[in-house]
């Protein structure tokens, strides 16, 4: 067994405005972790706190082996980290940083380097002040992956790019993983890239960690029931059903603990299920997110 | 090239799309007994689909009888006897039960249906003869 990649536990981190509260991460190796929450829910502080750019109030902190921040020169040689708000040097060309990344980083793959930028359609002698958003991007993306790093720490890769580019980053990462050693975590708050190529999946929100599960399970678990319900009741709240909304004779059903028994327990109390629907990961990472809103409201 | 595709248009899960175009390559004799499909970990990247939807798929079809996978050797097309005409009779009745669906949504009997898919039949011999 080889040991995870990542492995944070009960992690407190009090600001001003804001403060991370126990949050829990693993990530096993071979694996990719889509963490996901709203703006503001702490996944880029979390990320920094991996990285030992941010110590933490509490909790253990263990990146590749090594407790952070203490330990993180030895962490950081295997890691690639890449953040929407990293600058490059604006007076220089991308072969200016390709160079000097290969001149710190001993794994800088030269072949991979030329084969990332026809890939990512770059050219090295561009001047970096000449590179729109996306190229940017893909700069800091290609200065990262061709290191071959074993852990891959991407703060929000894909926002704001056009579908091409996120089809050939999420290419590129797909083959990252094609070696069982390697392993990704990325954030974002775009549910189809994380549902496309995630194999876990953290949910966080104000914070706190709300939900962790492998991906296939969150999409099994969590359905929309269709009751037809006789005048005047109303669906009892099962164990797992996190919403029920009725108008007229018709209610709907959210669950997280789908099973064929669910549906028989409605059918006992007398409501028909006339449908049961499947959810996408962005409609549970919603119901998810308001549910718990609502459950720390009361 | 083992040319899957996934469509995220698709409501069915991704896994399933997966098991449903493996099953049919088989059945239609694209791949045959004892043929080795793709690795997990390849057939991901190729499909940038992640790694566990791929795991499931191939569980699902050894758990069916459709591919043996051997520790450490990868996974091949099952050699069980008739193989395909199994998996084509599976297809079949697919497609049977979705007429059936339409046939009731359109009140149609089971003699009107049946008396249907036989005028369906004489109509395709006339074309083939």
């Amino acid at each position: 067994m080889t040991e995870p990649l990542i492995e944070l536990s009960g992690v407190s981190k009090r600001f001003r405005f804001f403060q991370l509260e126990d949050v829990a991460l693993r990530l096993e190796a071979g694996q990719i972790l889509g963490f996901v929450g709203p703006n503001g829910a702490g996944k880029s502080t979390t990320i920094r706190i991996l990285m030992g750019m941010i110590q933490a109030d509490r909790g253990s902190v263990r990146v590749l082996g090594h407790a952070m921040p203490a330990e993180q020169a030895a962490a950081k040689r295997d890691i690639g980290y890449v953040a929407e708000d990293m600058r490059l040097y604006s007076g220089t060309t991308l072969a200016w940083h390709m160079d000097l990344v290969a001149s710190i980083y001993p794994g800088w793959d030269p072949k991979y380097a030329e084969l990332l930028l026809r890939r990512f359609n770059l050219h090295a002698a561009q001047p970096i002040k000449a590179l729109s958003h996306g190229e940017r991007v893909k700069a800091t993306l290609l200065l990262a992956l061709a290191r071959r790093p074993r852990l891959l720490l991407l703060d929000e890769p894909t926002t704001g790019l056009d579908p091409v580019a996120r089809h050939e980053i999420l290419g590129e990462l797909m083959d990252v993983v094609r070696d069982d050693r390697r392993g990704i975590l990325f954030s974002s708050h775009n549910t189809q890239d994380v549902e496309q190529i995630s194999d876990q999946i953290t949910f966080i929100d104000r914070g706190r960690i709300i939900d962790a599960s492998e991906k296939e399970q969150f999409l099994d678990r969590w359905r929309r029931l269709s009751l037809d319900v006789p005048p005047g009741a109303t669906p009892p709240s099962f164990p797992g059903v996190v919403g029920v909304s009725a108008s007229g004779r018709i209610a709907v059903v959210t669950t997280r603990a789908y099973s064929a028994e669910l549906e028989a327990a409605y059918a006992a109390a007398g409501m028909k299920v006339h449908d049961v629907q499947r959810m996408t990961l962005e409609e549970i990472f919603v119901a998810n997110v308001m549910s718990n809103r609502r459950e720390e409201e009361r | 090239m083992h040319s899957l595709l996934i469509s995220h248009a698709d409501p069915r899960p991704m896994y399933l799309q997966i098991m449903e175009q493996i099953r049919h390559r088989i059945a239609v004799g694209d791949w045959p007994a004892g043929q080795e499909l793709p690795s997990i970990r390849a057939l991901a990247a190729d499909l940038q689909v992640s790694v566990i939807t791929i795991k499931r798929a191939y569980l699902e079809l050894e758990r069916d009888g459709v591919i043996v996978t051997r520790q450490g050797k990868g996974s091949f097309v099952s050699d069980t006897a008739d193989l395909s005409t199994r998996l084509r009779r599976v297809e079949l009745d697919t497609h049977l039960d979705a007429a059936a669906a339409i046939g009731r949504q359109l009140g149609m009997s089971a003699e009107e249906l049946a008396a249907r898919l036989r005028q369906i039949l004489r109509e395709k011999d006339g074309h083939d003869r």
